[in-house]
């Protein structure tokens, strides 16, 4: 479902001096379906580049990176676009939505640019709100004033809303309680039984060895450690 | 799929001074481009040359029409251009005065494009003005009032709502946010991005918010001296900018 | 008896011939408004120099002319136009409807029906339908080229949407021979079935220096909406001198108690009634 070909990545400074700053060569990864990867390796070793490399959101500059199909590095806009819509989904730690629109329909987002009928769309929502313990009362509120735990949560619920092929999860269980880590483990459970490829940053080591395959140190894909 | 627009090295030039040159995208159904770039960089012009404001020096504007297929917009003849403007495309204008009559009632200011296309029954142009007006989240009870009498943030929906009652298929936006308060273009650009989505619109906007381009474009095109120096998906080009001038443009936003 | 220092009807004869061929050509392209080198005339903008121009161009020494203001024939811009003319052009004047062969008028169509034999001259203050709503000049003429008449509904939109109907009594606009939107001049909207006659009518604009016409037997329609049809006004009176209940009407205040009266604003049609009855 993702392959990963030899893939390098470096940034030019062109406001400093053009310098050339080398991040990652020779990156190599395969994820079948049903299949969940962590990836691990010091902080700054390069797992976030990794996932946003595959995302589309870091521009690889050499190899190949397959999703479904798809060359991540030398597709069109629009097809990364169609990817993102139907293929391949993203967890970040990050919430990031436009200001005032409700929670519930932030959830249901990722269904209704799918055309999945609006209804349909907002009961998987709150399903999903409901199973993670998002309080009823913040539904309609716009989830920019919500802590970081709640904020977390809504995320998740936004990526599991679909049901992707392959998924992203950049630290799923960070700050949440016990209870409601334990309902995020059992959504990723519930996505590799139905097939879907993951790759995850995972700093919980429990959760990790719980719902993880295999693990790959991308420290192996620091510039001159590739053989 | 057949792009809905193909643009082939438009050139502007105002004398001998470049305005936009060398510039070529194809842009498909559905799709939303943010163009961005500071003041001076070409990005009015290329989007009024698009438009049909103004006459490239050289190039072609290929849209792909209803009835016609994709017919070059340049050199299609005045009439032409000017029904297409009036049903096809929508131009939102940064400036609501720019684009709406002050001296008509907002009803009227819908009901323009209605009454320009053809329909002539009172009951319909109004029904539909009521309901875009509550599309835009105006108070239907406001219908009769003239823009002068609505805040900024209305008489910038108003205009929204007169450009798409038509059904537009392709909207171009010049800085459809600048001038409102921070507050009133969260609200703008909550709308417009459901609107784009309902109605399966594609749209160019031009702008030098960055958050604006993040938040509502798909894809990105950045400009400076007249030609585009970056083109690519949005929050790759924002957060993996590859040329200097789009590392220094990103790199100067303020952080909040 | 013609005063010599002038040429026939005051205007000079390349002067006529270049309002002639404004004429021919506004004939030709119906409701259309035909720029022209609009004179000077020895009386303000306003009072009718365009159509004075018009009927100069228009008359012959064997015409009959009729000028009527608002209907009238004896008010003060009637009477200067006629006596202009008398003056000038040494034709004979009439305000007798049928017997006139030119009849200029402001803001009225005379209550009796007009024959092919006659010349109808509007003076028309601003001939641009559009104006109100378009104040640049190139962009309404690129309107009329392109017949881009949405805007004109716009207007009565706002008629229905503030009054309830449509709420424009003169000058309401025609599309003229299914081409060109016109204003009909500020005759009141009860005149514009009659437009569509068996005389030539001329319109002529002296300050905006424009003429136009539609020539006899033309398809004039009123604009409206499917569903507010344009409806002619009809007084609920009848004229109180003449008893007929088929022409316009004008209010005269009687007395400082609020008496008034209805007569006919057209005063050779009230007079002929009378004088038949009598």
């Amino acid at each position: 479902m993702i392959d990963i070909r030899d893939v390098s990545k470096s940034f030019t400074l062109h406001n400093q001096g053009g310098a050339v700053i080398r991040v990652m060569e020779g990156a190599s990864l395969h994820v079948a379906p049903g299949e969940c990867v962590a990836l691990t390796g010091a902080s700054g070793a390069g797992k976030s580049t990794l996932m946003r490399v595959i995302y589309g959101n870091y521009l690889a500059a050499s190899g190949r990176v397959l999703v479904g199909g798809l060359d991540v590095v030398r597709a069109e806009p629009r097809e990364i676009i169609r990817l993102r819509r139907e293929v391949l989904g993203y967890v970040s730690q990050f919430l990031r939505v436009v200001p005032r629109v409700p929670t519930v329909e932030v959830v249901a987002e990722p269904l209704l640019v799918l055309g999945v009928p609006p209804e349909e769309a907002r009961a998987r929502a709150e399903a999903l709100l409901k199973r993670l313990n998002i309080p009823e009362r913040l539904w309609s509120l716009s989830p920019t004033t919500f802590s970081g735990g709640e904020q977390q949560r809504v995320n998740i619920a936004g990526g599991f809303a679909h049901a992707y092929p392959a998924l992203l999860l950049d630290e799923p269980t960070a700050s949440l309680d016990a209870a409601n880590r334990a309902v995020v483990l059992a959504l990723i459970e519930e996505a590799k039984a139905r097939g879907a490829a993951i790759v995850g940053i995972f700093h919980d080591i429990e959760a990790r060895k719980r719902v993880c395959d295999r693990v790959v140190d991308v420290s192996a894909f620091a510039p001159g450690v590739a053989v | 799929m057949t792009p809905l627009l193909q643009v082939r090295d438009i050139e502007k030039r105002y004398g001998a001074r470049i305005g936009c040159t060398d510039v070529s995208f194809d842009l498909y159904p559905g799709e939303v481009m943010g163009i961005v770039g500071e003041s001076g960089s070409g990005k009015s012009t290329l989007l009024n040359c698009l438009a049909g404001h103004l006459a490239p020096d050289a190039g072609r504007v290929i849209f792909d029409t209803r009835h016609m297929g994709p017919v070059d917009t340049v050199t299609m003849s005045e009439p032409e251009r000017r029904m297409l403007s009036r049903t096809d495309w929508a131009f939102v204008h940064q400036h609501a005065r720019d684009g709406l009559r002050m001296s008509v009632s907002a009803g009227g200011n819908i009901g323009e494009r209605l009454m320009a296309v053809g329909d002539r029954h009172y009951g319909r142009i109004r029904a539909a003005a009521l309901d875009w007006l509550g599309r835009v989240e105006i108070d239907g009870a406001r219908i009769d009032d003239r823009p002068s009498a609505f805040s900024g943030g209305m008489q910038q929906r108003l205009q929204i709502a007169r450009n798409l009652v038509t059904g537009p298929r392709l909207v171009f936006m010049d800085e459809p946010t600048g001038g409102l308060d921070v507050s009133v273009q969260a609200r703008l650009l909550d709308l417009l991005r459901g609107l784009v989505r309902r109605m399966g619109l594609s749209a160019i906007i031009v702008t030098h918010d960055l958050a604006v381009v993040r938040l509502l474009a798909d894809r990105l095109m950045v400009m400076k001296d007249g030609r585009v120096v970056e083109s690519g998906l949005t929050d790759q080009v924002l957060d993996d900018p590859q040329h200097g001038y789009t590392q220094l443009l990103v790199s100067s936003v303020l952080q909040v | 008896m013609t005063e010599q220092a002038y040429n026939f009807a005051y205007l000079d004869e390349q002067t006529k011939r270049m309002i002639r061929r404004a004429i021919l050509k506004a004939l030709a392209v119906p409701g259309y408004q035909v720029p022209f080198a609009s004179r000077e005339m020895p009386m303000p903008y306003g009072w009718g120099t365009g159509g004075v121009q018009v009927s100069a161009a228009t008359l012959t020494p064997e015409d009959r002319l009729k000028v009527i203001d608002q209907g009238a024939d004896d008010t003060t811009n009637a009477v200067s136009i006629r006596k202009f003319f008398e003056r000038t052009a040494g034709v004979a004047t009439t305000e007798a409807t049928q017997e006139a062969t030119v009849i200029q008028t402001r803001h009225r169509i005379p209550e009796a029906e007009l024959t092919e034999d006659q010349i109808l001259v509007y003076q028309v203050p601003i001939p641009e339908p559009l104006r109100f709503l378009e104040p640049r000049e190139t962009e309404t003429r690129k309107m009329h080229s392109l017949q881009e008449y949405g805007l004109m509904h716009v207007k009565l939109y706002e008629d229905i949407s503030q009054h309830g109907a449509i709420s424009t009594a003169y000058a309401y606009p025609v599309r003229v021979a299914g081409r060109y939107v016109m204003d009909p001049s500020p005759i009141p909207k009860f005149d514009n079935p009659k437009m569509e006659m068996a005389a030539i009518q001329l319109f002529g604009a002296g300050r905006e220096q424009r003429i136009y016409a539609v020539p006899p037997h033309t398809r004039v329609v009123s604009l409206d909406f499917e569903d507010y049809p344009f409806e002619a006004t009809r007084a609920d009176h009848v004229c109180d001198l003449c008893g007929a209940a088929d022409s316009y009407l004008d209010e005269v205040i009687m007395d400082d108690a609020g008496g008034r009266m209805f007569v006919c604003s057209d005063t050779d049609y009230c007079h002929t009634r009378r004088e038949a009855v009598a």
